[in-house]
């Protein structure tokens, strides 16, 4: 009965769309935020790659994370699933609130990286944290690329 | 006492006498920043002499500014990462908190459509210089709402120039109310628990009223609660003139 709810009410969420969509999301519902990024966190593609900006029925998930731990902080890579084919990521700003004197994101921030860490977009312009620039040699090219820096 | 439809009537506090010592008042205007006033518990008060000392010690280097939440603020902060080794951010102040040492405020801004929020420490080292930029207070203490809010309430252009404070005696209140985005929410902020009275609520009355379910009349008369800080306000300002006065 509980999942018959929650399907119809997820079909009534594409028909009753909010007439105003102030962000740049466009997903029907969205949970609260739970943490950093891990598996199936939805996240925001911020580079101006024709892959991260062109809409699909599903957002951008994330399905793995390069990490001992499950959860991905700033500067860790993620693999990404985007219209239906896997893109390894870089995540570039999170909404869970990490150490003093380092910015907090309203959105999960990602940038789309090759295997090598080659960036796939050529410009960044959502701001991207300082904390960064300390891993220089690995995200040389991603930095290279970003535009306002927090 | 029999109501009318079989439910306990509502409670109805009684009507608080209320004092108003004019000889006071005028001596309460003098700011006191929230994190000197030592927390409700049963530490050593030396604790919290110490910690004071410290923050006095920093206080006498740098200038901390009086600022309130409402406030927009440009923090320099020193960053090996940076070019020039400081960064500089504008931001409405949406929270301070913490006591003593650890004393933290948050600076929100939305740069480039994205909300960026950072929490400094008052008493770090790091920070170089904090300037008020626009002086005003708003209706509440806590803007946390302002996430929630539409976007354009928390763009603050990043070249702002301080306003010029003409008065030295008051801040005025901007008595703003905020429209928001649509629900959902990251808190239900209609509930009563969060008294916040600088949102434009567009929801229908029936929610207004259901929200009002879980509003708990009883806690401002809750003895237990209280506390009362005026003798140890006094204490630490008269300390503070002391020392800062040197």
């Amino acid at each position: 009965m509980a999942r018959f709810c929650a399907g119809f009410a997820f079909a009534l969420q594409g028909l009753l769309r909010r007439s105003v969509s102030h962000s740049l999301l466009s997903f029907g519902s969205i949970t609260g935020a739970c943490g950093a990024i891990q598996k199936l966190t939805r996240v925001r593609v911020v580079d101006n790659s024709a892959l991260g900006n062109t809409s699909y029925h599903r957002p951008p998930k994330c399905i793995h994370v390069y990490n001992k731990t499950g959860v991905g902080k700033v500067g860790d890579k993620i693999l990404l699933a985007i219209k239906g084919e896997k893109k390894k990521a870089l995540i570039v700003g999170h909404k869970m609130p990490g150490p003093t004197m380092t910015p907090r994101f309203d959105s999960n921030n990602v940038v789309l990286i090759e295997d090598n860490g080659n960036p796939i977009g050529t410009r960044i312009k959502t701001p991207i944290p300082y904390t960064l620039r300390r891993r220089e040699g690995e995200f040389s090219k991603v930095l290279a690329i970003a535009r306002n820096f927090v | 006492r029999v109501s009318s439809d079989g439910k306990p009537p509502k409670f109805q506090p009684p009507p608080k006498p209320v004092i108003i010592d004019r000889k006071t008042q005028k001596e309460q205007s003098r700011f006191l920043s929230p994190e000197f006033i030592p927390p409700r518990g049963r530490t050593d008060p030396l604790k919290y002499y110490i910690e004071r000392k410290d923050m006095i010690q920093r206080r006498k280097v740098f200038n901390i500014p009086e600022f309130y939440v409402g406030h927009v603020l440009a923090v320099t902060t020193a960053n090996p990462h940076t070019s020039d080794k400081s960064n500089r951010f504008v931001g409405i102040c949406i929270q301070r908190g913490g006591k003593g040492l650890g004393a933290t405020f948050v600076l929100r801004n939305v740069i480039e459509d994205q909300g960026v929020e950072i929490c400094y420490e008052l008493y770090s080292p790091r920070i170089q210089a904090i300037e008020v930029l626009r002086l005003e207070k708003r209706l509440d203490e806590n803007l946390m709402y302002l996430r929630d809010a539409l976007p354009e309430y928390s763009t603050f252009d990043v070249n702002m120039k301080p306003a010029p404070r003409m008065d030295h005696e008051e801040i005025p209140v901007n008595k703003l109310q905020v429209r928001m985005k649509p629900k959902p929410w990251s808190k239900r902020w209609e509930r009563p628990k969060y008294n916040i009275k600088g949102i434009k609520f567009e929801l229908p009355e029936r929610k207004m009223q259901a929200a009002q379910k879980w509003s708990q009349p009883w806690l401002e008369f809750d003895m237990l609660r209280e506390y009362d800080t005026s003798k140890i306000e006094e204490k630490i300002r008269k300390e503070l003139s002391e020392e800062l006065g040197k």
